[in-house]
């Protein structure tokens, strides 16, 4: 495990930023997270390939450090929503969703009050035209993300990130599914190759 | 320039300056004993300490004398490690683990200011736990307000949630379940009940005393503030009067929560513990440093010297009598050995928690603070900590028996089909029944990953060991109308009520927490209701072999001399063995072709309508007498529900409450997305809406059904099959028939119309 204050890696095969609340997220979620120690390390190495994925608030954090395009704002209602949703594999050509099928439609729970994906209009038709889009929620947008955005990658497809929780959807006992398994054994595969 | 303080020497040279004892919330009587066992008057240090620990809130100097009877209850129960008296009671549930678990009411600052009354309502309850040695793992609220369609439930209602959503989310810990009701008798006075609930391993139990003279006593957490100073005395020890403006003259008694701090200070404490660097620790809640201070040094070897001057301030130009009576949140206070302090200041700097060193064990008997070298404070820590006992004035009310009398029979009851179809879907549109999503999708039940079922099922369950399977459920329950009709029987109906919630994941029950919310303490007729309620729930725990662990007290819950409906809400914790074997409320689908599950009524059905939601939904109707509880069935009930579960028998077990047979069919076809089909054996309006006591709707594996009839048997519970799981309808043979879509759409319609 690497810790915010960490200025060294530790040899990490890949890195998951994981959900939570950095700093209460009192200010704008991962505004100040994007400066943690480990961040410095952090980024020049994910801009040279290694594998990162940003859950929820580490989602979150990757978009305040630019390693990410686009924002997460408010979601529309103004309300914290926790739903398990379906949601399709818009890209199964990254490092972290390597274990699916393109439009594979899977169960995972979302949980956050700022998770509405936002960007530019020539950003969002970039990410589409490029096959950034790796996440869409597959039914009804449950939070007003712009093109129903619930995870995008970087040109490369090493970094990821999401909003819904997909370490909650690994065994049908404590979760809705064990279709979030899919996102751990993509990047463990990567690695072991 | 610093003021002037009001030291213990110019309080023996100043005997007759008039001091403000009564806007503190002292009567004089009381003021004169302070006065008495000090000597002379109190400083204004100490005044404002007593003001606080003689505080109904704080001494439960009216309920005392009541709550006795749970620990003579308790007393021969194997199963506690620590009891009533402690922070939180702690239960062994094998394996080497042991959970602690309580639940609070901040009832007063939630309806001054919803948002922070309610999340500082979680922050509180969480370090009370966290002050035993566990570590928290889950949240549960049971809240209570006013009309849903009133204006100021629109107020109230969505910070209140939006309180308890912001602090338990951002400090990670999952919201298991809770409950939702609407009363007139809560408009002016709203209950934001918060428990929580934490494991630990046996030997990690921590004890709140100051013991060892010559330890250091170390501060820690946020610093102290001007927020929430008199909370405890002004605020959660009066009732409300009807004079507008006067939530927001109270507002400034409120505390402002910050959860990232909790959530450090969680993780500090924890491994502070694990590194045996703590003597002694003790939460800071209501009354803030004067609580913590009096009651670690009465704990303990039993004096204290304090340095007023050393604690961290936000606020400068506080004093000693707002430092003592602060109530900012996110602060503990540990006794620490000298030899350690290092190494206690250097994990607290690892989370970035602030601490400081502010004062000393002594072996003199007092508690001693000074104030830049003066002597503000000095007194015997148990006088403060023990505080008065009163024997408050008993009469059962005189509307009692006029209440009694108005019975439900002479209401008129649905005659046909269609009527009861139609009083099904008002019931089940019914606020206080309705689909709770708009209020529990606001909560992260996920997080920590170990959560098994939270709402809407009856009980919340958590795993404990991933290697075994062992657990444990939890479920609240209250139920003002039953105990408005008569406080015995119906705080043992809502002990009975939990107790089944838990029975019917599978789990065993274990252990009792309560939140008493009652009107004035000084009005007799609110004192019957909670000495009643008392006894009731005592002796039900007896019955139920169930001790009371521990819980907590709020009282003047009124609006001018109008009471809120007594209100006992009941925690229960059961243990599960394996938690891969729990039980679930949701029909399941009939898989591959095969026919559906046969569905059980289990338990016996009388025509029971007194503080029912029909009478009370569809007829504005409270009367007559609640169900008669029956205990020794429901130990029946919940041994059998564990043996099937184990065995692996059934495939759904739903509780019937509220609304009867028909609301838990509704649930529990709504839950699973399969309908079913019944034939009701008798009256069908007795069948599908009374709340007779002690029952289960359980559906039966097909293969299953002669080895579950034979544990009926040997548990000696009645069943009756009444039909079977399947299809896309509530069928009631003969009678009535409901499309799920339907169903759904009233039961989920309800709450988003209303909050937005």
């Amino acid at each position: 495990m690497l810790w915010h204050g960490d200025r060294e890696l530790r040899g990490v095969d890949a890195a998951i930023l994981p959900g939570g609340f950095s700093y209460g997220d009192y200010l704008r979620c991962g505004a100040i997270a994007r400066f943690a120690p480990v961040m410095r390390e952090l980024v020049p190495a994910a801009r040279a390939g290694l594998p990162v994925l940003g859950i929820c608030n580490g989602f979150q954090i990757l978009c305040e450090a630019h390693l990410l395009p686009g924002a997460l704002t408010r979601n529309a209602g103004l309300r914290f929503i926790t739903r398990d949703l379906p949601l399709r594999v818009e890209r199964a050509q990254t490092a972290w969703t390597r274990a699916y099928a393109d439009g594979e439609q899977i169960l995972v729970p979302l949980k956050s009050g700022e998770g509405a994906y936002a960007a530019d209009p020539g950003t969002l038709a970039g990410l589409r035209a490029s096959g950034q889009v790796v996440i869409t929620y597959a039914e009804a947008n449950p939070n007003g993300s712009a093109d129903g955005i619930a995870g995008v990658c970087n040109a490369e497809g090493n970094v990821v990130g999401l909003m819904p929780h997909p370490e909650h959807a690994v065994d049908p006992l404590t979760g809705p599914s064990a279709d979030g398994l899919g996102f751990f054994t993509s990047v463990v595969a990567g690695v072991a190759a | 320039m610093r003021r002037a303080e009001d030291t213990v020497s110019r309080a023996g040279e100043t005997p007759d300056q008039p001091q403000p004892f009564a806007e503190l919330g002292l009567t004089e009587a009381e003021y004169g004993k302070i006065s008495a066992t000090l000597g002379r008057r109190p400083t204004s240090a100490e005044l404002a300490l007593y003001s606080v620990m003689w505080s109904e809130h704080c001494s439960y100097k009216s309920s005392k004398v009541h709550l006795r009877r749970f620990a003579d209850a308790a007393a021969d129960s194997g199963a506690l490690l620590a009891g009533i008296g402690a922070n939180a009671g702690v239960v062994d549930i094998g394996q080497g683990y042991a959970v602690t678990f309580k639940i609070e009411s901040h009832n007063h600052p939630s309806y001054v200011e919803p948002h922070q009354g309610a999340a500082t309502g979680v922050g509180g309850i969480v370090r009370d736990i966290l002050a035993m040695g566990a570590r928290p793992v889950a949240v549960m609220d049971a809240l209570r307000f006013g009309p849903a369609a009133a204006p100021d439930t629109g107020r109230v209602l969505p910070g209140v949630v939006s309180g308890i959503s912001f602090y338990g989310n951002c400090l990670g810990l999952p919201n298991i379940g809770g409950e939702l009701d609407f009363d007139p008798s809560y408009a002016g006075n709203p209950l934001v009940n918060a428990l929580c609930v934490g494991i630990m391993r046996h030997d990690d139990l921590q004890v709140a005393a100051a013991t060892g003279p010559g330890n250091q006593v170390i501060l820690f957490g946020s610093t102290t503030g001007p927020d929430g100073v008199g909370g405890a005395s002004v605020l959660a020890s009066a009732a409300f009067g009807s004079a507008a403006g006067e939530q927001s003259a109270k507002r400034p008694s409120v505390q402002v929560g910050d959860p990232f701090t909790e959530k450090l200070l969680v993780e500090c404490c924890l491994e502070l513990y694990a590194a045996g660097l703590v003597v002694g620790i003790q939460d800071l809640g209501a009354a803030g440093v004067a609580c913590a201070t009096t009651e670690l040094a009465a704990g303990g070897t039993g004096g204290m010297a304090v340095r007023l001057d050393a604690v961290p301030l936000r606020d400068a130009s506080l004093g000693p009598p707002e430092i003592l009576m602060s109530e900012s949140q996110e602060r503990m206070m540990a006794v620490v050995e000298p030899a350690r302090v290092d190494e206690f200041l250097a994990v607290c700097a690892k989370w970035d928690v602030r601490a400081a060193v502010i004062g000393e064990v002594t072996d003199t008997g007092r508690l001693v603070m000074t104030w830049h070298g003066e002597t503000v404070v000095d007194i015997p820590p148990s006088s403060a900590a023990d505080g008065p006992v009163y024997q408050r004035p008993v009469e059962r009310g005189a509307d009692q028996d006029a209440l009694a009398a108005r019975d439900p029979a002479a209401l008129p009851r649905p005659a046909d089909g269609a009527a009861l179809r139609a009083a099904l879907l008002e019931l089940l549109g019914s606020p206080g029944l309705a689909d709770k999503g708009w209020v529990t999708d606001q909560y992260d039940r996920y997080v920590r990953g170990d959560t098994v079922l939270a709402m809407p099922e009856d009980g919340g369950l958590v795993r404990v060991d991933e290697a075994t399977g062992l657990g444990i459920a939890l479920a609240t329950d209250g139920n003002g109308r039953y105990c408005r009709l008569d406080p015995y029987l119906g705080t043992q109906l809502v002990l009975a009520e939990a107790y089944r919630n838990v029975a019917v994941t599978g789990a065993r029950p274990l252990a009792v927490t309560n939140c008493l919310n009652f009107g004035s303490p000084e009005d007799p007729a609110v004192m019957w209701q909670f000495a009643e309620a008392v006894r009731g729930l005592a002796d039900g725990c007896a019955a139920l072999g169930v001790p009371v662990t521990g819980g907590n007290v709020s009282f003047y819950n009124q609006t001018g001399t109008a009471a809120i409906h007594p209100t006992p809400v009941i925690g229960v914790l059961g243990v599960h063995d394996d938690v891969r074997q729990r039980l679930a409320i949701g029909f399941p689908p009939a898989a591959g072709g095969t026919a559906g599950a046969g569905l059980v009524l289990l338990g016996r059905t009388e025509a029971e309508f007194g503080g029912s939601a029909w009478a009370y939904v569809l007829h504005g109707h409270l009367g007559g007498h609640p169900p008669a509880p029956d205990l020794d069935a429901e130990r029946r009930l919940a041994s059998l529900l564990a043996a099937a579960a184990a065995a692996g028998l059934l495939s759904a077990a739903h509780d019937l409450s509220d609304g009867g047979l028909a609301v838990a069919l509704a649930e529990s076809c709504l839950r699973g997305g399969t309908g079913c089909a019944v034939r009701l054996p008798g009256d069908p309006f007795t069948w599908l809406f009374s709340e007779s006591a002690a029952r289960a709707i359980v559906s039966v594996r097909p293969d299953d059904q002669a080895a579950f009839d034979q544990l009926c048997a040997a548990h000696d519970v009645p069943g009756v099959t009444i039909g079977t799981v399947g299809g896309a309808d509530l069928t009631v043979e003969g009678l009535f028939s409901i499309p799920l879509d339907e169903l759904a759409e009233v039961h989920t319609r309800t709450l988003p119309a209303l909050f937005g």
